[in-house]
């Protein structure tokens, strides 16, 4: 009879999200077929000389990590807004931002954490030495959870918009430049035998600034979708 | 006291009238300084010692590069106080903004890049400050683009409230971290004058630029926020009498 | 049921610079259904989002149990709100829609006995995408029942029903009142609540 608490209400929305990709497990497919082929699109474009791939694979992979993300994550809030779960979401005694924050992890548990078992492999078939792939998981461990946090943003405030797609990327996009910076400093770095600790210093940083300070407009923005 | 002469001043009636009265004033203002910032950097100062007479371009360049992020931050607090205390006229100076904002933007851009042929013997070069202004560009689209594409004009004021706080937030994010990367890809081939103690006939004419191009800002701003709010309240009792005195 | 309070005072809400209604005010208290009667395009949903609170009325103020409606968490704690929307999850079963519902909230009935209610008994695990409109919207509207809130909004809750559901929801809604609840709805159906109960705001 009581009302659930927070962390019920957390598990409950984590829980339904992955079921429902669970069941539409055919869709989870898309973002890393598109991530697997942007990557091969650059040595058909380049030619496939070892060297140079080798030099700007790191890049390459992070901007098809970064691609398949703003694909993948208009799906966050959207199908909520069509079939009217996300006024029920709204509607609760928690806050939204915190619901806002458990959404976003299962969105980057179903669509950003397979991506990083498949990087090394594009990393692989790129000619990255192993060491410099590492760093590389590492950069996307870091950042991808930044993309969806950012993403978010950018989503919630598009969700009233008939043609939504192109807007989303123009407001998503210049925000993910520090992040990617620091990522491609990171792997630089690790390429040429230099530490890597101030780039991954700073995208902790980052990380855990956008966890704490992105929900809040995300969820302001949601309430305005709804107006 | 503060909170009233806020809402008084922000009633439209009000600023309609206040600001008719200003306009006149701040045109003239703006061509007097005009003409001295004009004459005092392209006669009065001297020629650059190793530029010779294409340093002149800073007279517009630098201001306007000034402007572009003084702009976006009135975006951003202005949007901030439209969402907070629900001022109208915020919402308007917020929106009203931003396309004068990415017109300053651009214009950095284009003499940045004027400027670099004769200094870099490039158009483009990644340059921080010029990298910077281009990511600022691409913010100020965004803005613009999600205004537009939301129809009811009071939901998309608030839109790009938030999408503005958020965007002032990553500004210095954003610069510094293109700073750094400008440092670690390009080591030094490039190098921006370092700034010698720069001749005061230089100076002035410069500042009183940066002040002309505020005044202009303005101007603009109080032109567009009149025609907004004539727009958004046109079935407010005030345009009624405002027309009946007119007739 | 503890006695619950809305007040409305003087709400307006303009819309694409166009008025939809001004000085509205009215009082609704526990054991009372409000109707709100209209044209389409008069403004009776708007006024359930201001209602809601998606919405902030363009002046006015709302108050819940005497306090202001902006600390909106508190008024969420008793309030349930059904749109055109059912708010259900094409690939998950009526029993894991109803499940979710009720983590977010405080649990009144047993999901079984929800169903049951609505006349689903034996859908369970019938994912919702094989349900008719009419079903679906008996499932969103077994929400409410599997769910313990105080007041509930309701806009249009009787379309693509049949007469005998429409019958058996106003019984939902009269009990529901007769137990110290509130409930706010439009229609475009006559209702058969009695009158005793019914505050009307025509648009």
């Amino acid at each position: 009879m009581k009302q659930s608490s927070l962390f019920q209400a957390l598990g409950a929305v984590i829980k339904r999200d992955l079921l429902l990709a669970y069941r539409q497990r055919a869709e989870l497919i898309n973002p890393l077929a598109f991530f697997v082929m942007v990557i091969t699109l650059f040595p058909l474009a380049l030619g496939a000389e070892i060297a140079l791939l080798k030099r700007i694979a790191p890049a390459i992979i992070w901007v098809a990590a970064l691609l398949a993300s703003l694909m993948s994550i208009d799906n966050l809030f959207r199908a909520d807004y069509d079939d009217g779960s996300l006024e029920l979401m709204v509607m609760t005694p928690h806050p939204l931002s915190v619901l806002v924050l458990a959404k976003v992890t299962a969105h980057w548990l179903v669509s950003s954490v397979p991506l990083l078992f498949i990087a090394p492999l594009m990393g692989l078939m790129l000619h990255m030495d192993s060491d410099v792939i590492g760093v590389l998981l590492l950069t996307l461990l870091l950042g991808m959870p930044v993309l969806s946090l950012i993403g978010g943003i950018a989503v919630a405030l598009t969700l009233g918009l008939r043609k939504g797609g192109a807007l989303l990327a123009i407001l998503v996009l210049p925000l993910y430049v520090p992040i990617l910076i620091f990522a491609g400093g990171a792997v630089d770095a690790a390429m040429s035998g230099l530490p890597i600790s101030g780039h991954t210093s700073m995208m902790c940083a980052i990380l855990f600034l956008a966890i704490t300070l992105t929900p809040l407009p995300t969820a302001a923005a949601l309430k305005m979708s709804l107006s | 006291m503060f909170m009233r002469f806020i809402y008084k001043f922000s009633s439209p009636p009000y600023f309609y009238a206040i600001s008719g009265k200003l306009l006149p004033w701040l045109s003239a203002l703006f061509f007097v300084l005009l003409a001295y910032g004009l004459y005092g950097g392209l006669v009065i100062a001297p020629a650059d010692y190793q530029q010779g007479d294409s340093f002149r371009i800073i007279y517009v360049h630098v201001p306007a590069a000034w402007m572009s992020m003084f702009i976006y931050v009135v975006m951003a607090v202005s949007g901030g106080i439209g969402l907070v205390w629900r001022i109208k006229l915020a919402e308007i100076v917020s929106i009203g903004s931003a396309s004068v904002g990415a017109s300053f933007t651009f214009l950095a851009l284009v003499t940045g890049s004027l400027w670099g042929k004769p200094m870099w013997g490039a158009w483009w070069v990644w340059d921080a400050r010029l990298t910077s202004e281009l990511v600022l560009l691409f913010l100020y689209l965004g803005v613009i683009g999600l205004y537009n594409g939301i129809e009811d004009k009071r939901t998309a004021s608030r839109a790009v409230a938030i999408l503005a706080l958020v965007g002032v937030v990553n500004i210095p994010i954003i610069h510094y971290s293109v700073e750094w990367w400008n440092t670690l890809h390009q080591g030094a081939t490039v190098t921006k004058l370092d700034k010698p103690s720069i001749h005061i006939d230089m100076l002035i004419p410069l500042l009183v630029m940066a002040g002309v191009f505020k005044i202009y800002y303005f101007i603009v701003l109080l032109l567009r926020s009149r025609n907004e709010l004539l727009e958004r309240e046109s079935n407010g009792k005030w345009i009624d009498e405002l027309l009946e005195k007119v007739n | 049921m503890n006695a619950n309070k809305l007040e409305a005072h003087r709400l307006s809400c303009i819309r694409d610079e166009r008025v939809l209604f001004s000085e509205l005010s009215f009082t609704l208290n526990s054991g009372q259904v409000l109707l709100i009667e209209g044209a389409n395009g008069a403004g009776k949903t708007s006024l359930l989002r201001i209602l809601t609170g998606f919405r902030k009325p363009d002046t006015g103020d709302l108050f819940w149990n005497d306090d202001a409606l902006d600390d909106a968490q508190e008024f969420y704690r008793d309030t349930a709100y059904i749109g055109h929307h059912n708010g259900l999850k094409d690939t998950l079963t009526a029993e894991e829609n109803l499940r979710y519902a009720q983590a977010l909230a405080s649990t009144a009935l047993t999901i079984d006995d929800a169903l049951e209610h609505v006349g689903l008994d034996g859908y369970q695990q019938t994912l919702v995408r094989f349900m008719s409109a009419g079903q679906r919207r008996r499932l969103a509207l077994a929400r409410l029942l599997c769910t313990r809130k105080a007041l509930w909004i309701l806009d249009e809750p009787f379309t693509s029903l049949d007469r005998a559901s429409i019958k058996l929801f106003e019984k939902f809604i009269e009990n529901h009142v007769s137990q110290g609840g509130l409930t706010i709805m439009t229609s475009h159906h006559n209702t058969a609540i009695p009158h005793t109960l019914l505050q009307k705001i025509h648009l």
